[in-house]
Order: structure tokens, then C-alpha cells, then sequence
């Protein structure tokens, strides 16, 4: 059993608006930071996670966050796996 | 015989009394139903009510849809009697999949709570056959996350099927088409963000929530005088 940690990024689907992002974009310029666009606000889930191997944590992360994570009618994510065996042997992708 | 609705409570739900103070006052019956029971009591008509339930962690309404209740929640559904859903008890509807579509964050960032007018745009359905197509019903509005969304083809499956039952007169949030209630395909599903409970005595300022509860009760009521098909 290796215990991973994994993080999920759950932000808007492309196409839906985001009224926290726009903001933050409207504001940027105004502090001098010229050339920014596409912001978008999510949320981050970070976690760790025993499963037996990467494979198995990913389908695992996958599943949470088809269930739970995120409402995938708005909302789309994207997540990072990482992690050690308890010998030491690197895990992950 | 008076019609039987339950209520669920859920952790963080605040609008039950509200509920059940303006169901009594039209003549039901109504019993409170903890989120964590599994079964549902002998009820004609099943309210999620507004709040926060779960404390609105992670989404509103994420949450409380795995609460043990939704089980028999989904099965009184199923068997196409009454259920509806009030602000947060919409959301909750939306994430359990009961109803199409998802709620987001008003568009203007702003948390709403003010009076609005909803357009009965679909007369003649369990919740609102009190009404005339256009009727006009003053109820308010109490919410950050009242902004509904659906793809396009859902919306244009919706409109065919006449799910889009209230529109804002004045699009309060941003919601898509100005939509402020739907319901399921079948149409005994219901979902709305204005507060019915909340407009259902003139010391309020409005009895037009009455006419939504009403138009429910005299569902069950005739449901009740047509004998079952053989």
C-alpha cells in the first residue's frame, strides 16, 4: 500500500462565466500587471490517499471527483497524484 | 382527508418553520423529517426546504445530497408524487440529479434578498394550476447562489417539455433564459429559488406563495377524488 498525495483543481467549465475571475482581471491592470487574461477562480482539494499503486489512486481521484469534487454541469477539474511507498520507492504521475 | 407533507431538516436547514407555518395555514398536515432517517412517513407531498445544509461545504447542496433521506427521496419522486425543492433545497435537487442543470454564483457576486416577480410561464402543472398563464406572483428572493445554468441542449429539451415554469420578471442574478423555477420531464418535480413560505400571508406582503401551495394541495386532493385506473 502506498499513501499518495493528490491535489484537485476544480474550476467554471471553459465557456461559463466567471464573474470572480473577470474581476480579478479587471483589477490586475489597474496595479501595474499589463497582459493578463483567461483568469479563472477555483478551489483546491488537497488530500492523502493509500491505494496500491498509481493507477489505482487515479481511478480512485477520478471517481471522487466525478461524485463529489466537482459538479461537472459547471464546473471541470484537473488533478495531480504524487507518492512515496513506506520503503521509499517513487510512486506516481 | 388532509393532505400529508413532510419536511426535511437537514443540518443548517432554516426555512422548515416557515414551511410548515404556511402548509398548516392551508389546511395539511405536516410532520418534520430528519435528513438522517432513511424512510420516509406516509406524506403526499415531500419539501426540501431553504438554508445551508451541511453548511453549504464544498457546493451548496454537494453534500446533502448523500444524506440517508434522498434514498426515499428519489423513490417518492420516482412514484410521481409531489417534491419540491425551495432555494437551497433546489440546489440540492439540481446535485442529486432530480433536476436538470446546476445553480451558480449570482452574476453580479452579490448575496440577494429582496422581493421579485415570477411569471407563470407554465399554468396548469401540480404547482401552479391556481394560476393563468402570465399571472404574476410576488415572492422574495434569499440567495448568493440563485444563478441556474443548463447546456443548450437541455434548455431547448426543457422548453419542449414546458419544464421552464417561473421566469423573473427582471432577472434578478443572471439565471439563464430568467429562469426562477423548473421542474422534472414528468412535472411533479419542482424546484425554485423565491421562497414561497415567506409570501404566504398579506402581513408579509404577499399571499402569492399561496397559490404555488394551494395548486399542490389541490393535486393531492384531486388525486385523492379520482378512483386509481383499474
Amino acid at each position: 500500500m502506498v499513501t499518495f498525495k493528490a491535489g484537485v483543481h476544480v474550476t467554471l467549465r471553459p465557456g461559463i462565466a466567471d464573474p470572480q475571475g473577470l474581476t480579478i482581471e479587471r483589477a490586475l491592470p489597474a496595479l501595474g500587471y499589463e497582459g493578463v487574461s483567461g483568469v479563472r477562480v477555483g478551489k483546491l482539494i488537497e488530500f492523502e490517499l493509500d491505494a496500491a499503486d498509481a493507477r489505482e489512486a487515479e481511478s480512485k481521484v477520478r471517481g471522487m471527483c466525478e461524485q463529489l469534487l466537482a459538479n461537472t454541469v459547471i464546473e471541470s477539474y484537473t488533478w495531480s497524484i504524487t507518492g512515496e511507498s513506506v520503503d521509499g520507492a517513487k510512486e506516481g504521475s | 382527508m388532509t393532505a400529508r407533507v413532510g419536511i426535511v431538516v437537514f443540518p443548517g436547514s432554516n426555512c422548515e418553520l416557515d414551511c410548515q407555518r404556511s402548509f398548516d395555514r392551508l389546511g395539511a398536515r405536516t410532520e418534520f423529517v430528519w435528513h438522517d432517517d432513511r424512510a420516509l412517513p406516509d406524506v403526499d407531498i415531500v419539501v426540501l426546504p431553504g438554508g445551508f445544509a451541511h453548511g453549504d461545504y464544498l457546493r451548496t447542496g454537494a453534500l446533502a445530497r448523500f444524506s440517508p433521506i434522498m434514498h426515499a427521496v428519489a423513490e417518492h419522486a420516482a412514484a410521481g408524487k409531489l417534491l419540491i425543492g425551495i432555494c437551497n433545497g433546489f440546489q440540492v435537487l439540481c446535485e442529486a440529479g432530480l433536476l436538470p442543470g446546476a445553480l451558480r454564483k449570482n452574476e453580479g457576486l452579490k448575496f440577494l434578498c429582496k422581493w421579485t416577480e415570477l411569471s407563470v410561464e407554465v399554468p396548469g402543472t401540480p404547482y401552479t394550476a391556481r394560476a393563468e398563464r402570465g399571472q404574476v406572483l410576488r415572492v422574495p428572493i434569499n440567495h448568493f447562489e440563485g444563478n441556474w445554468y443548463a447546456d443548450p441542449d437541455t434548455l431547448e429539451r426543457m422548453r419542449a417539455h414546458d419544464q421552464i415554469v417561473l421566469r423573473y420578471v427582471k432577472n434578478p442574478n443572471g439565471s439563464l433564459d430568467g429562469v426562477a423555477g423548473i421542474s422534472n420531464e414528468t412535472g411533479n418535480v419542482l424546484g425554485l429559488m423565491p421562497h414561497p413560505e415567506r409570501a404566504c400571508e398579506s402581513l408579509l406582503g404577499s399571499e402569492d406563495g399561496a397559490v404555488i401551495f394551494g395548486s399542490m394541495l389541490d393535486h393531492v386532493a384531486h388525486l385523492r377524488a379520482t378512483p386509481a385506473p383499474v
